[in-house]
């Protein structure tokens, strides 16, 4: 049990390494990416965070819910994907709903979905896009498909009395396409879109 | 169009992998061949009390990973233990002591299941100074014992094989450190968090309430892929848009997970003298890794299955601005490196979909598999291919002029068995005991029916296979599941490293043999043919029976 240098054992070796390694990888190098996250891009390393007359009301990347306090959507807001986390878009507790492709509640929530969604937009439920029926992976998911965008905007706009045709307008400027051109799918960014809606109607 | 994306997504991949290939396998070799020290490594050498010139048998090589290995079980454990009273713990009482074994064992075993959320669980000291820091040890951990593996090869009549100390220094120093740094300044600047700023609340657009989390994430982030880890910083693990943020940083999160394990080919091509050998191993990785992609892909898109059929798409589990491409490329590279890390949740996968990740682990992750355990795996399964083409044409089966005799083959043979043993009786006792199936049904499974059965065959392949991903709808916080899971994932990484490691010094005792007209060559198409088979068919003869009662049986009712 001897390490190959004058006897010590093993064991000593590895407790004073864990604990050199500890400083440096645990202490030393979180702190001095944390200290370059600051310093250089403060606004991607605190969260991106989304102001609207100087206060915060959320961050680009993290959906919100815009829901009553009872769960039931506001018609005035483009609305987000369903949410596993927690209640719905909880900051605190990321998760997707795990239900397996044949569960019976997954699929009792979509059929109820589909309904809900239907006639709140007042859409046919089988032209209803499947990322506005399904619990994204992390429950925080901030966008939704450009079909979901654009299949909501006739409610949105008659209940804010703007034109339809302006609405269309600010859902098309808000839609991105595929990363680098290729990587992943186009989105829209529900936070963002309904931060610029509540602006064009001032 | 999609499928055209998807192709150009999969091809620019392929390119930067291949662009490291060659530059990163040969340093990895440098690292690992030079004999000279760096003043920082000098000085801690010295602190630790280790002489560098020194080499060490297998057995004190071995004696050196254990000890370390179980030193990082303690400190993992007590920090847990003892969050109450740790700076930034964000109000987190102690992590229970089933649970705190549980991660302790997960994170020194480069496995990184997860029984908890961290969100609700885990503050920052214990992320950054337990976890983070085994993210990058146990991954060197990996890469020294899969060297000291190619030693074995390299070297004749030699009763060494390197020195732990010295291999475990570099690693970290020369490799992953600089690398992180790197990573981490990428994912900062593409979006991902880093800050110490606990929990904020925030009024929304609405008028609601929203809690934004913080934390030190995008330092952790990039080991945890780069050593191929998998342990989230949030209990979304990388599909939470903070770790995450976009399709370009997962992407990037792919290079992470592959560039070590796809150039340690090339690592061993150099170091035993033929790259065309590194190529041999490469082919096989590579072919094995772009079909089971092209299968999990097509599994999805095709969506079958009743819920995704009804939604119109196999959305459910899934990030918007990932979509299926980048899901499926994100779980097939997670699951076939020994990640574990998920931007898609697997238990929402289709039937087939949600069968290749278990597949992808059962294979013993080799294509390409862990840091440094990839290469391993695939250096046994290598030796049990000459065995059996040796047997085929009546030959003494030799690889790179080492005999390839009884010791050494029942070395690999213990090896091949070690994890499906450990899967399959963890499986099967989890529904053998009465208690403990009543407790797995009523409390663990999520999903009823033939999908829960999934959900724990997936838990112990992932864990015996040091994976770390899950069917996460399984409650496994639970006292069966954190003791069998955590002892699981304990015999899943040390019995192999103990098995290749006497290889390794059986080997390097041996003279080499020159090469006759008898040997197979082992840098061929047939060679990379013979070994996909061998791979392919023992995973096959022994998985068949339990994915036929799993996801077969869900995926063709």
């Amino acid at each position: 049990m001897s390490s190959p240098r004058s006897g010590i054992p093993h064991y000593w070796v590895a407790l004073r390494a864990m604990i050199v390694l500890t400083a440096v990888l645990g202490v030393g190098y979180p702190l001095v990416i944390t200290g370059i996250g600051q310093l250089a891009l403060p606004a991607q390393a605190n969260g991106s965070k989304e102001t609207v007359d100087g206060d915060t009301v959320g961050s680009a990347l993290l959906g919100q819910s815009f829901s009553d306090a009872d769960g039931n959507p506001l018609p005035e807001w483009f609305q987000p994907r369903p949410s596993a986390a927690g209640d719905g878009y909880d900051g605190g507790a990321s998760s997707g709903s795990n239900y397996g492709p044949e569960n019976a509640d997954l699929i009792a929530a979509i059929e109820e979905r589909k309904a809900q969604i239907a006639e709140f937009n007042g859409v046919n439920p089988d032209d209803i896009p499947a990322d506005a029926l399904t619990a994204s992976s992390s429950g925080l998911d901030p966008h939704i498909s450009p079909e979901y965008a654009l299949m909501q905007v006739e409610r949105v706009a008659a209940e804010r009395d703007l034109a339809v045709e302006d609405v269309q307008i600010l859902v098309q400027s808000h839609i991105q396409a595929r990363d680098l051109g290729y990587l992943g799918e186009p989105t829209v960014n529900v936070l963002q879109l309904n931060i610029a809606l509540e602006s064009f109607k001032a | 169009m999609d499928v055209f994306f998807a192709i150009l997504q999969v091809a620019s991949l392929i390119l930067i992998l291949a662009l490291l290939y060659r530059p990163l396998g040969d340093y990895m070799a440098h690292i690992y061949t030079s004999r000279k020290d760096l003043k920082v490594e000098r000085g801690f050498y010295r602190v630790i009390g280790v002489d560098s010139r020194v080499e060490q048998t297998w057995q004190s090589y071995l004696r050196g990973v254990l000890a370390f290995s179980v030193v990082g079980l303690l400190f993992v454990y007590l920090l847990q233990r003892f969050q109450a009273v740790l700076p930034y713990s964000l109000g987190f009482p102690a992590v229970p002591e089933g649970l705190s074994f549980n991660t302790a064992a997960s994170f020194v075993a480069n496995t990184n299941w997860q029984s908890y959320s961290p969100d609700l669980t885990m503050g920052y000291t214990v992320q950054i100074a337990g976890l983070a820091v085994q993210n990058f040890v146990s991954a060197a951990v990996g890469i020294s014992i899969a060297i000291a593996l190619v030693r074995g090869f390299t070297r004749r009549e030699s009763a060494t094989i390197g020195n732990f100390w010295v291999d475990l220094t570099r690693g970290i120093l020369r490799l992953l450190l600089p690398l992180s740094v790197i990573g981490a300044v990428v994912l900062l600047a593409s979006g991902v968090i880093q800050n110490f700023n606990g929990f904020t609340e925030i009024t929304t657009l609405s008028g609601g309430i929203q809690n934004l989390p913080g934390g030190p994430v995008a330092s952790q982030e990039v080991i945890k892929n780069l050593g191929t880890n998998g342990g989230g910083f949030f209990n979304a693990n990388a599909s939470h848009p903070f770790e995450n943020p976009n399709a370009w940083t997962s992407l990037f999160q792919n290079v992470l997970m592959l560039m070590i394990p796809f150039a340690l080919p090339r690592t061993f091509g150099r170091m035993v003298g033929n790259h065309k050998q590194g190529y041999a191993i490469l082919a096989v990785m590579g072919t094995i890794y772009i079909a089971s992609l092209t299968f999990l892909t097509l599994f999805e898109l095709n969506g079958a299955g009743t819920a995704p059929q009804l939604a119109g798409g196999a959305m459910e589990g899934k990030e918007q601005r990932f979509g299926i491409f980048a899901s499926t490329l994100f779980g097939s590279t997670s699951t076939l490196t020994s990640t574990g890390a998920v931007n898609s949740m697997h238990d929402s996968y289709t039937s087939l979909g949600g069968m290749m990740p278990m597949i992808n682990m059962m294979l013993g992750e080799v294509a390409p598999g862990g840091v440094g355990s990839g290469l391993y795996g695939m250096l046994v399964l290598a030796i049990i291919a000459v065995f059996v083409g040796g047997l085929l044409v009546g030959r003494t089966p030799e690889y790179l002029g080492k005999k390839i005799g009884p010791k050494e083959i029942k070395l690999a043979s213990l090896y091949i068995l070690v994890t499906p043993t450990i899967v399959l009786l963890g499986t099967a006792l989890s529904f053998a005991i009465p208690a403990v199936r009543a407790d797995v049904e009523s409390t663990s499974i999520w999903n009823p029916g033939i999908h829960g059965l999934s959900e724990v065959l997936y838990a112990f392949t992932s864990a015996a296979n040091n994976n770390g991903s899950a069917f996460a709808g399984l409650t496994a916080n639970t006292p069966w599941f954190n003791t069998a899971l955590g002892v699981a994932m304990l015999l899943g990484r040390f019995i192999p490293i103990v098995l290749v490691l006497a290889l390794a010094g059986s080997l390097a005792a041996q003279d080499k043999i020159p090469a006759t007209s008898g040997t197979l060559p082992t840098h061929r198409p047939q060679f990379v043919g013979l070994l996909i088979g061998v791979t392919v068919i023992i995973t096959a003869l022994t998985y068949f029976p339990v994915l036929a009662l799993g996801p077969l049986a869900e995926g063709l009712q």
